[in-house]
């Protein structure tokens, strides 16, 4: 069986989406169920205390999927690390104390701050969190969160809800090649075919949230993202034949009627 | 005594718990968390631990989110 293990948890799907940006709760969950998911990224807010008695998002993610807290909106180490804290509370005793840890530079490019993100990385991994740490594509930086004791490292392919696909493939080639963990491209998919290029290239999943969200028929492209995660893996798994430069028939060359 | 709630300043009645200020609020525990001057309160201690004034509190829960 074909298996992404993950923070002691075993998951089919490879495709792990947000629940983040949907028009209406029905509409993410018709796009939760039709993705596959298995695991989905929830954030961390203050609770509006005006809002007394209106229906929690949480009603609307079926059970068995696994919630994974994520540290959106954190710009430094500090607060990244009071939001995971926060979040083992919210789960109940805390038995699942995976955390999706995503630590900012900006608002404009929304690119991971590396230095605060190694730093939340390990205070958490010494607080017994499982921790998947949203990452640049920078085999170095990877490389250091690995070293820190996350369960795996999440390299982006390109800017949060930029839908510009994946940028640099060599970068990636580079984390995967060095990775002893699970490598999760996260953030930067557009569309079904990013889906499949990432996992036959060999990551071990996919985190996607914009792409579906924000398509016009978000439980279509879910399907779309749940296939062509699943093509993909199938074709890295079965190995993909070198590129050559000339032509090579697929036909016998022997028996071609007319030759002398 | 005044308090700080997730960003707001509140007039609460003196030696409130946390239990009884998330009833004051009228807010359901079972999804929230407690944060009490940056550091959770347990949802064991939310009936023993008493607010103090000038504390900062931030009650939070799940959102969605990617």
């Amino acid at each position: 069986m074909d298996e992404l293990v993950l923070g002691g948890h075993r998951f089919t799907s490879r495709l792990v989406v947000g629940t983040g940006k949907y028009q209406d709760f029905p509409t993410m969950k018709s796009a939760l169920l039709a993705s596959g998911a298995e695991m989905v990224t929830v954030a961390v807010r203050r609770l509006d205390l005006t809002a007394k008695g209106e229906a929690s998002m949480l009603h609307w993610i079926p059970k068995e999927m696994v919630l994974l807290p994520n540290t959106a909106g954190c710009y430094n180490a500090e607060d990244a690390v009071r939001t995971c804290r926060l979040a083992r509370e919210l789960q109940l005793g805390g038995e699942n104390p995976l955390v999706k840890l995503e630590v900012l530079s900006d608002p404009k490019t929304l690119l991971p701050d590396a230095e605060e993100t190694l730093k939340a990385a390990k205070q958490l991994v010494a607080e017994g969190f499982r921790v998947l740490p949203y990452t640049n594509d920078d085999p170095v930086a990877a490389r250091k969160l690995e070293d820190a004791g996350c369960a795996a490292v999440m390299p982006l392919g390109a800017p949060i809800g930029s839908g510009l696909g994946l940028r640099n493939p060599y970068s990636l080639q580079m984390i995967l090649d060095q990775a002893k963990v699970p490598v999760i491209v996260d953030a930067g998919v557009g569309t079904a075919s990013d889906c499949a290029l990432c996992m036959e290239l060999g990551v071990s999943g996919l985190l996607v949230n914009t792409a579906i969200s924000g398509a016009r028929d978000p439980a279509g492209m879910a399907r779309a993202m749940k296939l062509a995660t699943e093509a993909g893996r199938v074709a890295f798994l079965s190995g993909r034949i070198p590129r050559k430069l000339y032509g090579s028939a697929s036909s016998p060359m022997a028996g071609v009627i007319g030759a002398a | 005594m005044r308090a700080t709630v997730n960003g707001e300043t509140m007039e609460l009645p003196e030696g409130l718990t946390v239990s009884a200020l998330l009833q004051h609020l009228v807010v359901r525990a079972e999804r929230v968390a407690v944060e009490r001057n940056g550091a959770v309160v347990k949802r064991a201690r939310h009936g023993e631990e008493r607010l103090a004034p000038g504390d900062v509190l931030e009650i939070v829960t799940f959102v969605g989110g990617g």
